[in-house]
Order: C-alpha cells, then sequence, then structure tokens
C-alpha cells in the first residue's frame, strides 16, 4: 500500500510537470503542421507567464491573467508570423529572436514595476486557478486502489489541466475532421496545391500561428498562476524546448504528443523523486543524468534509432507564389 | 514589380543596411527603455559612456568583445555552409572543459606561453567534438542541425553541472568551480597596450586572447575565401546540388565545417578561464554563445563585420553594466532584448527593408543611366 501511494504521488506531479509542456507542444504542432518551424515556443510561454502574473496581479482576477497571457502570447507569434510568412524570413532566426526578447522583456519590465528581481507579487488564490475536486472524489476516498486513483490522480488539480488533456481530442478531431485542419496538414506539406485550389497560403499559416499562441498562452498561464503563484525570472527554464523536443518524439501527431510529454514530465517527476535516493545495482544515478535525458532521448530518435521522425515536408521553407 | 530594383553597391550591402536594421532594433529597444520610465537618449550617452570614457571601460569592451568575436564566427563559419549552428553555447563550455584540463595538469609546470597553444588545442578539440555528434547526425541521418545543438547545448549545461560539482570540484571547497589554476595557466593582461595610448586598465581583464579572436579572425577569412575548403564549404551554402555534382563529398565538408566552428566556440573559453578568472566557473558562457548568432547575423558573416559587432556587443555589455549605477530599471537583461531586436531585424526580417532600398537605389540609378542593366527581383 505504502508504494502505492508513492507510485500514485510520482503520477500526480508527473501530471502537474508534463501541463505546460504539453500546452507547448500541441502549439508547436499547429504551427509546425502548417509549415511554420517554432523555436519560439520557450519566448511566447514566458511572456505569456509574465502577462498572467502582471495582469492578475494588478486585477485580482484569474479570467484577466490568461487572457494576458493569450494575448501577449498571440502578438509575439504573430511577429514571428509577419517575419516568417509575410517577409519570408527565417524561421528558426526568429523564433531565436523571439525567445531572447522575451527573456530580456521581462525581467526589464518585472524590475521596473515591481522590484522584486524581476519576479512579479505572489498571486493571491482568487487571481490563480484553484484545485478542482471532482465530483464524488471525497465520497470515493475510502474505497481500496480505485478510490485512491480517482480522488489522488485524477481529481483535483487546476482547471488548466484538464483543459490541456482536452486539447489533445480536440486537436486530433481538429486536424484529422474539419475542413481547417485538412488545409492546414496540407499547407504544412504541399503549400503549392492548397494555393492551387485557390485557399490563401499566408491566411492559414497565419491562423496556425494564433493557434500556436493561443496554446502558449495557455502553458505560461498555467506556469503562473496554477502551479506557480506569479511569475519568476525565467520560469519556463528549458521547457519551452524540451515541448519541441516531445514535439518530434511525437512525430507530429497530438496523441503521441500526449505521451511523449506525459514521458518527459514522468523524467522530470522521477529526477526529483530520486534526488538523493540511491537506485538498486545502479547506485545513486545524478540528477543531472535525468535532467539531460530527455535531450538525449531525443537526439538518438533524431538519428533514426528508434524509428524516423519524418517533419512536415514543407517545413521551414517560406511559401513563394509562383507569377 | 514594374519598380526596378537595382543591384545594390557593396557598401550599401554591407554597410547601409546592416546600419538600418540596427537603428531600427534600437528604436525599439528605445521604446522599451520609455516603458521603464527613463529617457533613452540619456541611456545611450550613459552607456557610450561607459563603454569608452575610461581606459577601464575599453578594457572591459574588449574584453567582452573577445568573447564574441570567437562565438560570432562559429556562427558564421556554419552560415557559410548554410548550416544554422545554435550550439555554439554548449561548444563553448566544452571548451572550457578543454582549457581546464590543460591548465590544471600543467599550469604549475609549465611557463604560460608553452600552456597557452596546449589550451588553445584542448579548447579548440573539446569544442570541434562537442560539434562532431550533430554534425554526422545531420550528415548522416539527417536529423536537423538546428535541434540537435539545441539539445546538446542542454546536455552540455548538465554534464558540466555534474562535473563542477564533483570530479572537478577540489574537495576542500563549496563552490561550484575548479581549483585556481597556477601561474602557467594564467595569461598575460593587455593592459600595457592601452597605456600606450595613455589610459589606465584598473582591474580591466584584457588578455592575449583578444589577439588570438584578431588572429582567428583573419584565418576564417583565408579559409572562407582563400583556401580550396572554404570554396567548397561556401558552394556547399549556396546550393548542396551544385556541390554535390561538383564532387564535393556532403558528410566530409558538413562535418569538418562544424567542428571548425565548434573550435572556434571552444576556444572562446580561454578568454574568461585562462585570461580573467584563471579557473573554470559554473555558467562561464553566460550567453555568450547565443550572442554570437547576432554577431553573426550583423556583421554579414564576414570576419570584420564580425570583429566590429562584436565590439558593439561589447560595448553593449561594459555599458549596460554601468548605465545599472544610474538607473536602476535598465539591467544587464536590456542588453538580451536589443541581442533578441537585432537578430530579429538583421537576421529573419532583413527581407524588409532590402527592397525598398533597392528600389530607392533603383531609381537613382534609372535616372541617370537608363541603358544600365537592372536585375530584377530578389539579388541576394
Amino acid at each position: 500500500m505504502d508504494s502505492y501511494v508513492t507510485v500514485l504521488q510520482l503520477l500526480d506531479s508527473t501530471i502537474r510537470l508534463s501541463v505546460p509542456l504539453l500546452f507547448a507542444c500541441l502549439a508547436g504542432l499547429y504551427s509546425e503542421r502548417a509549415g511554420i518551424f517554432d523555436i519560439g515556443l520557450e519566448g511566447k510561454m514566458l511572456a505569456g507567464a509574465f502577462a498572467a502574473g502582471t495582469a492578475a496581479y494588478l486585477t485580482g482576477s484569474a479570467m484577466v491573467g490568461l487572457l494576458a497571457a493569450v494575448l501577449v502570447s498571440v502578438l509575439l507569434g504573430l511577429v514571428h508570423g509577419f517575419a516568417s510568412i509575410t517577409h519570408r524570413g527565417n524561421q528558426i532566426v526568429s523564433g531565436v529572436a523571439i525567445n531572447f526578447i522575451a527573456a530580456g522583456t521581462t525581467v526589464i519590465l518585472g524590475q521596473a514595476w515591481f522590484s522584486q528581481g524581476g519576479r512579479t507579487p505572489s498571486l493571491p488564490s482568487s487571481a490563480r486557478f484553484g484545485t478542482l475536486q471532482l465530483p464524488g472524489a471525497e465520497a470515493l476516498k475510502d474505497v481500496p486502489v480505485i478510490g485512491h486513483l480517482y480522488s489522488e490522480l485524477i481529481s483535483g488539480h487546476s482547471v488548466l489541466v484538464y483543459l490541456a488533456f482536452l486539447m489533445v481530442p480536440f486537436t486530433w478531431w481538429v486536424l484529422q475532421r474539419t475542413r481547417f485542419g485538412l488545409r492546414l496538414r496540407a499547407v504544412g506539406e504541399n503549400p503549392a496545391a492548397v494555393d492551387t485550389a485557390g485557399i490563401s497560403v499566408t491566411w492559414l499559416r497565419y491562423r496556425a500561428v494564433i493557434c500556436c499562441g493561443i496554446l502558449c498562452g495557455l502553458a505560461g498561464s498555467y506556469l503562473a498562476q496554477a502551479q506557480g503563484a506569479g511569475f519568476v525570472k525565467d520560469m519556463t527554464a528549458g521547457k519551452g524546448y524540451i515541448a519541441l523536443a516531445a514535439l518530434i518524439f511525437a512525430k507530429w501527431r497530438p496523441v503521441n504528443a500526449m505521451f511523449a510529454c506525459l514521458l518527459f514530465g514522468f523524467l522530470d517527476a522521477l529526477a526529483i523523486r530520486m534526488q538523493g535516493h540511491p537506485l538498486p545495482l545502479i547506485g545513486e544515478v545524478p540528477v543531472q543524468f535525468m535532467q539531460a535525458l530527455p535531450y538525449m532521448l531525443t537526439v538518438i530518435l533524431l538519428a533514426g534509432f528508434i524509428g524516423k521522425a519524418i517533419p512536415p515536408k514543407a517545413g521551414g521553407v517560406p511559401y513563394v507564389k509562383e507569377r | 514589380m514594374s519598380q526596378p530594383f537595382a543591384k545594390l553597391p557593396a557598401w550599401a550591402d554591407y554597410g547601409l543596411i546592416p546600419l538600418v536594421n540596427l537603428a531600427v532594433a534600437f528604436l525599439v529597444a528605445g521604446l522599451v527603455v520609455l516603458l521603464v520610465g527613463e529617457n533613452p537618449l540619456q541611456a545611450a550617452a550613459l552607456m557610450i559612456k561607459g563603454a569608452f570614457g575610461s581606459g577601464e571601460g575599453i578594457g572591459y569592451t574588449l574584453y567582452y568583445a573577445t568573447n564574441f568575436i570567437f562565438t560570432g564566427l562559429c556562427v558564421a563559419v556554419a552560415f557559410h555552409c548554410g548550416l544554422f549552428n545554435i550550439g555554439g553555447e554548449g561548444q563553448a563550455y566544452l571548451g572550457g572543459l578543454g582549457v581546464s584540463l590543460v591548465c590544471l595538469s600543467l599550469g604549475n609546470v609549465l611557463p604560460w606561453w608553452l600552456t597557452f597553444p596546449l589550451a588553445i588545442l584542448g579548447a579548440a578539440l573539446a569544442g570541434a567534438l562537442w560539434a562532431l555528434i550533430p554534425a554526422w547526425l545531420q550528415a548522416r541521418r539527417g536529423s536537423h542541425i538546428v535541434i540537435t545543438t539545441i539539445m546538446f547545448n542542454f546536455i552540455a549545461a548538465s554534464l558540466m553541472v555534474y562535473l563542477l560539482v564533483g570530479a572537478l570540484k577540489p574537495a576542500t571547497s563549496q563552490a561550484p568551480e575548479t581549483a585556481g589554476f597556477g601561474l602557467g595557466g594564467q595569461l598575460p593582461q593587455l593592459g600595457w597596450l592601452l597605456q600606450l595610448f595613455g589610459l589606465q586598465v584598473r582591474s580591466a581583464p584584457l588578455n592575449v586572447s583578444f589577439l588570438l579572436a584578431l588572429a582567428s579572425a583573419f584565418l576564417v577569412w583565408v579559409l572562407i575565401w582563400r583556401t580550396k575548403l572554404g570554396y567548397e564549404i561556401r558552394t556547399m551554402g549556396f546550393s548542396p546540388r551544385a556541390a554535390d555534382y561538383a564532387g564535393i563529398s556532403q558528410t566530409k565538408i558538413i562535418v569538418i565545417t562544424m567542428m571548425i566552428s565548434g573550435a572556434l566556440a571552444g576556444m572562446m573559453a580561454l578568454n574568461p578561464i585562462m585570461g580573467a578568472q584563471h579557473r573554470m566557473q559554473l555558467d562561464f558562457v553566460s550567453g555568450a554563445g547565443f550572442v554570437g548568432i547576432a554577431v553573426a547575423l550583423m556583421g554579414r558573416s564576414h570576419p570584420v563585420g564580425i570583429v566590429l559587432a562584436a565590439i558593439l556587443f561589447g560595448m553593449l555589455y561594459q555599458g549596460g553594466a554601468e548605465i545599472a549605477f544610474d538607473m536602476p530599471n535598465i539591467s544587464r537583461d536590456m542588453i538580451v532584448i536589443i541581442q533578441g531586436l537585432v537578430i530579429l531585424f538583421a537576421g529573419a526580417l532583413e527581407h524588409m527593408f532590402r527592397p525598398a532600398i533597392q528600389r530607392l537605389f533603383g531609381r537613382i540609378a534609372g535616372s541617370d543611366l537608363r541603358a544600365a542593366p537592372i536585375a530584377t527581383g530578389e539579388s541576394h
């Protein structure tokens, strides 16, 4: 029973840690499926978290914080779109630029406005997304095994956690079952064909970039308003890049993306858990090894040793209309 | 499309366009300064004064510039081959390992002028090896080099933390850093050079590796424009298919280019480690690898441009630190914004102003020489 509880706790923190990855990963999925590579997930998430922390503190409303996060993140997404769609600039260079702009601006503005070393003041619980008790969680708590599972693992998360996991089937449905999704995928594989059909490549790609911005904003809002209570300097700490790695790991598919994010979240949770606990046979695994594991796995995958990750065909290539 | 486009003269292509891009980047940065309630012009004046107003300021400016020359060259060499090496940060970090191993083992035995070449070799080798795997994966398995080099940055960071809190840390010490190097592991300062001009450098850690950086810039120029290998690298960057058709081995060129690129990044470690701190500290690279991207884009991947852009960013670093005394709302993070804006305007949005400038030149050229051959579309 004791080890069962430990496992449940581990899985519980896995879910919490994988949510920002999942939002960002799905964000990248919309963008990259439409042929726009996005290294700037990290920056958009960070700027979103800052906007969420600031707006939620100033207004005291959790919803306003979330909307601010989405707004700022979408704006940065539009900058990326302006550079890479309208001006056909290098998408990777543009993404890198956005990451730096977000990293610098959040600290400078945070310091100037709140003078707390780049963080925003901690949020009261009304300005955060509190945990949600699912119906019956309390009643089922004492039922062995399943009750525990339900009340500990499935119930008791913030609303954004459920939203993140609902976004997975939703994204699948959008991509696979709607006209917009079909066109989105087509524009990432063969934009010329989409253009020939009389559909605007530019507008489609802009919409993909906006979807990406919305989801990155949600990731930022989760970091500042659910997982934490306010914005902290550099609070994304490379999560945007892990999300990118998860996206490749998932071969640009929504359901796979969920599993990849859960895996990387699990590794993170395990690394925290295992600190100072030696494993049988192996001895103590250095925490740095666990931290580097998602990146190493991605490199191995990219090398084609665990199946082959084939990106959308037109990814990274600006579309030039024929004249 | 009816507007005439002129092929830009070299001074406009390499001088005017970067300056326009830089001006716009600073304009937007000025808005951020306004937003935090300070005067942008005053900030700029303070920054320039902090960077060039004293011998010490100049010493620090050139010290930082040394880092950026190396990382800028690193990115530029890869650019010439059509590769985007975003892993300068990790390669420089590993370069520090090479320097430290040489200096820790030989620093007490050999004089500096014997340790230095070995340390250069160690730094370059470590950086090159860290670039080798992404290069090989790109060349043979088609894995995207941008993603793999990003991943290698993180792996490098984890590895170095592991080493600096473990094997490399002296048992008596608490801080995550190596033991101090012996005299043979310390590079001579270059203060005397500035003193010739009557400047007092005081504590500015400008050292011999600045000269090495300038020499590297020259050697990169020789390599890219005066050797067969450089020609092959540029051919590959211009058109991989043409290179293939010309019998140039893709694998060979990608691997060699990336190893040169990684070696240049690795050599950056000499400056802070051997030249200033005389030990390796945690996170000593502190973003210089990424500044290299902005420097290479600013300098249009040409060594001369890179040295100038590196001095500009050295000025921003040093001046940015000075501003913080008078304007507490502006810290060094301002540089990160400017760096991002420069990458945005000089890199991703490089096509934004070009057509307008080309049109302008076209009109000037068109009004007095109607018969002059006019190129249409984008000239690159």
